[in-house]
């Protein structure tokens, strides 16, 4: 299976990849729209770390096996069948945290604006590269068969 | 190969996805007491706040059971098992074999005996037909206050659901305070508040001694100092006992739960614990005792799944933590989270008015427990550390920023997850 790899001496904290996964995820796919207009909110799945010299992007890692996916009461986050990927599915999800209780690399996020879900990196379900990747201008997301 | 598991909730589901992960050819069984296809008993107060409809509480989809070829035997209950047989025993008197058995029997709710128990409108609040029977009196008769006896996370999730319906609920805590096992006091004083503003009775330190009823039905409580509480519904959220009756009566060994080692077998190599019944290792506190949590026993269950089918993957051990939320404040406690101040070195932050809470506890160095109360971002950064046993001591502070995040951690341990899962800790 295909994960994102971090590099974490290449990122310049231009937080394009924010911008690029907001978009996707948004109905629209349209930038002003996405940012000004959607409801509820479209949130980035993906945050960039900053301080001082040192920056990464980081989304969910694709643990082998993944904490969240055992603590999911749900039954919300799940393995999906043809990428292999960690998913919530989020008309499922209650939005009871369990996830980020357990999740180490705390990648996972409340999203309140609508009903509450837990929002989570999908790998942008199949595409060939995910748009973080697809537009780091400096190659410091990869995609690379792990 | 026959397995059998009994039980059907997260621990079954683990075990039953384990072993199909490796195994497409053993014979599986999984006999349940109750009648309903797997649901999620952690929903069950989303499901009585009505939040959520009947469908929701489907913890897997509808063919769980023939996509992983399973037998269900639902709506029966065994009444014992024989080790030397290999068999186990229903109630309508049918006999399975097995070769490797799984008991995932959950625990059963605490209800301690009080005068005047047996009338209506008393419920328990640990399956779904308990919720169905809360509902179905709630819909048949107008119910506007609601005694809840238990102030610990199940309780509290009885009394969040009910005020979302518009019940006045008075919480019954037999200890000085609520939630006195997963917050310490100021957690727990900050939580109180919120029920209270919202118009929760909360009586700690107290208990309910008598039980009257009028046509049959609960009409007030008798408290041990004496106030006379009016309701019309009566639930007990006090917890859950380990279900390890049958795993008594087979001769296994039991303490409070069913011990097991790291496999989670038990004192019988072909019989396996795991979940709310068994008593697995924590390893915060270094020693096997019973925490009846769902992601332990969805894991216990893989576990256990995984080493009868020849993959033998020892548990790391479990971590006791859980989620719960008053007025829409959300709060955690993680691993020793409540540990004192006089053995433990504590760090915390607070912000009454927010509410915002943080109160880190280190032994040597290491994390041991957490409590966060309203702001809960990024909160398994703590689990991962508490599990990883890594040493915090030269940036405990900043783990303590309302902006946690990797680089609050030290360098080698943030490499580890941002890099990848091959770098060493």
């Amino acid at each position: 299976m295909k994960r994102i790899v971090i590099h974490e001496e290449y990122c310049i904290g231009c937080r394009l990849c924010e911008v690029h996964c907001l978009v996707q995820h948004s109905s629209s796919r349209d930038i002003i729209k996405a940012f000004k207009v959607e409801q509820p909110r479209v949130m980035p799945r993906v945050m960039v770390e900053e301080s001082g010299p040192l920056s990464f992007a980081l989304q969910c890692r694709q643990c082998p096996e993944p904490s969240c996916l055992e603590a999911c009461i749900s039954g919300a986050m799940h393995r999906d069948e043809e990428t292999g990927a960690i998913v919530c599915d989020e008309e499922r999800c209650v939005g009871c945290w369990m996830c980020i209780m357990v999740c180490p690399t705390g990648s996972i996020q409340q999203n309140l604006s609508g009903t509450r879900i837990a929002s989570k990196c999908d790998l942008c379900y199949g595409a060939e590269t995910p748009a973080c990747v697809a537009n780091c201008p400096n190659e410091a997301l990869t995609y690379e068969e792990i | 190969m026959k397995i059998v598991i009994i039980g059907n909730s997260a621990t079954a589901v683990g075990a039953v996805e384990a072993i199909r992960e490796y195994n497409q050819t053993a014979q599986v069984l999984v006999i349940s007491e109750e009648p309903h296809s797997i649901y999620s008993r952690p929903m069950l107060s989303h499901y009585l706040a009505g939040e959520i409809d009947r469908a929701r509480l489907a913890y897997r989809r509808a063919d769980f059971y023939t996509r992983h070829n399973v037998q269900p035997i639902l709506n029966s209950r065994v009444t014992a098992i024989d080790p030397e047989a290999h068999t186990v025993h229903t109630q309508d008197g049918a006999s399975y074999p097995y070769d490797k058995l799984l008991i995932s029997t959950g625990g059963v709710p605490i209800v301690p005996p009080i005068e005047g128990i047996d009338t209506g409108g008393v419920f328990s609040f640990s399956r779904l037909d308990d919720v169905n029977r809360i509902l179905e009196h709630i819909q048949a008769r107008p119910t506007w206050n609601a005694v809840v006896i238990g102030g610990g996370m199940i309780g509290m999730k009885a009394t969040d659901a009910l005020m979302r319906r518009g019940i006045r609920v008075t919480m019954v805590e037999l200890a000085p305070r609520i939630l006195n096992t997963a917050l310490d006091e100021i957690g727990s004083g900050i939580m109180t508040r919120l029920l209270t503003g919202a118009g929760v009775e909360v009586c700690a330190n107290n208990t309910v001694t008598a039980i009257h009823s009028q046509q049959g039905y609960v009409s007030s409580v008798t408290l041990r100092d004496g106030r006379e509480i009016p309701c019309d519904l009566l639930v007990f959220g006090i917890g859950v006992r380990p279900n390890a009756d049958l795993a008594k009566e087979a001769g296994l060994e039991v303490n409070r739960g069913v011990v097991v080692d790291g496999y989670m077998r038990t004192s019988h190599p072909d019989i396996y614990a795991a979940g709310d019944v068994a008593e697995a290792y924590d390893l915060v506190v270094d020693m096997n005792r019973t925490v009846a949590i769902w992601p332990n026993a969805y894991r216990q269950g893989a576990t256990a799944g995984g080493h009868m089918v020849g993959v033998h993957r020892e548990d790391p051990g479990g971590v006791a933590m859980n989620t719960v939320e008053a007025c829409g404040i959300a709060a955690m406690s993680i691993g020793d989270g409540a540990a004192s101040e006089e053995e433990y070195q504590v760090l915390f932050e607070l912000n009454e008015r927010q509410p915002y809470y943080k109160r880190l506890v280190l032994k040597d160095g290491r994390l041991v427990g957490a409590i966060l109360v309203g702001n809960v971002n990024r909160a398994g950064i703590y689990t991962g550390l508490i599990r990883n046993k890594i040493d915090v001591s030269k940036c405990d502070r900043a783990l303590l920023s309302e902006h946690l995040g990797l680089l609050s951690l030290p360098d080698q341990y943030r490499k580890h997850i941002v890099t990848g899962f091959g770098i060493e800790v």
